[in-house]
């Protein structure tokens, strides 16, 4: 239920913004999911709904999800891959899902074997955009 | 935007005081008087929590025999409680492997771990901090505004010298600073002391250094009975900032 916390963090993100806005109704909320952190979306949506109804601005907003692959790219031979569990016993694969950057304790560049690597896209949740009226 | 910056202050908001214990230097005792200071507080019955934050080299769950513990999920990730502290650090999810990471990575660990983890009610969350002025005490400052610097110094001209530097960085920020510890004293004089109070900072006291600390690490009613817990109780007593 850590989903739970990251709903919680966008829901409340919204709201203080909405409240900059001196907005009356969120219409949507885009909303985009790194592969990397693996979250169950079931779970996150489930939340996200949930969290939603104690708030009245909140009670006719679209949430759209958008899941963006994991890519890494290592500092050492500039070698780019894309994220995989394969090689990831569940343990490992539960450790990165709480803290993703976990992922330099596990996992090495498939080319020179360095834990010196960035990720370069799909790392976490992110809030992309806010419709208010 | 990053939702996860908006959750941290109501994930902190039940935290009476937010004490991070740093130093310039490495090896000075920072984790070793953040732990101990921990367990002394959680023993005077004040609900505790312990964040480490030295990602590339967690070593309070080594002071304090933590192991074999992993936190619970409800809503959020609430931490296990050895020795009644809530007790947070990368080890529940590295283990005992090598975590490399860059700048951008530290400051991502710890924006996750503040954002995830339920600290509930506290009476003090003592942050145990890398050395030097890099990513994690610039995120500490940014991120957890009520965040107080205990500062842990030797009496070495060069620990001192890179510690100076911490201090009128924090004073520059505007940074609470509760005072400074002078740790692994071998020998009676007041030069450290006198460097601090000139800068205008409460000096809180100084700790022998304790041949017995060694062998009490791990072993938390050992570590209670060292001169070292001795001193760090000392401290707590005569601080104000310790009082509620």
């Amino acid at each position: 239920m850590h989903e739970w916390a990251l709903a919680e963090a966008v829901i409340s993100t919204a709201l203080e913004a909405s409240k900059e806005k001196k907005a009356r109704e969120i219409r949507e909320l885009r909303i985009t999911m790194g592969e990397l952190q693996q979250i169950d979306i079931e779970i996150f949506e489930f939340a996200l709904n949930e969290i939603i109804k104690s708030h009245d601005i909140l009670k006719k907003t679209k949430i759209k999800i958008e899941i963006e692959n994991a890519f890494f790219r290592c500092n050492v031979c500039g070698h780019e891959w894309k994220f995989t569990k394969d090689k990831l016993s569940f343990e490992e694969s539960e450790s990165i899902h709480f803290i993703p950057e976990i992922v330099h304790t596990y996992l090495r560049c498939p080319q020179c074997s360095s834990p010196d690597f960035e990720v370069i896209k799909g790392r976490g949740v992110w809030l992309d955009s806010i419709e208010v009226r | 935007m990053d939702p996860r910056l908006t959750i941290i202050d109501k994930r902190l908001k039940n935290i009476k005081k937010v004490i991070a214990v740093s130093g310039g230097k490495g090896g000075i005792g920072k984790s070793s008087v953040a732990s101990v200071l921990a367990l002394s507080l959680s023993k005077m019955e004040y609900k505790v929590g312990l964040l480490d934050t030295d990602f590339c080299g967690p070593s309070t769950h080594i002071l304090l025999g933590i192991k074999d513990l992993y936190p619970e999920e409800e809503k959020g990730v609430i931490p296990p409680e050895p020795y009644g502290i809530k007790f947070m650090s990368i080890i529940y999810y590295a283990g005992d492997k090598p975590s490399p990471l860059r700048g951008i990575d530290v400051s991502n660990a710890l924006i996750e771990l503040l954002a995830v983890t339920l600290w509930g009610e506290l009476d003090f969350l003592i942050i145990d901090m890398p050395p030097g002025i890099g990513d994690a005490i610039l995120d500490v400052i940014r991120l957890i505004k009520k965040t107080e610097f205990l500062v842990v110094t030797t009496q070495s001209k060069v620990a001192l010298e890179t510690v100076k530097k911490v201090l009128r960085m924090l004073k520059e920020l505007e940074i609470q600073i509760l005072g400074v510890i002078e740790n692994m004293k071998t020998r009676d004089s007041s030069y450290v002391r006198e460097e601090i109070e000139t800068m205008g900072i409460p000096f809180l006291g100084e700790i022998y250094y304790d041949p017995d600390f060694e062998d009490s690490l791990g072993d938390t009613e050992k570590l209670l009975k060292t001169e070292f817990a001795q001193s760090i109780k000392k401290i707590i007593l005569n601080t104000e900032g310790f009082r509620e």
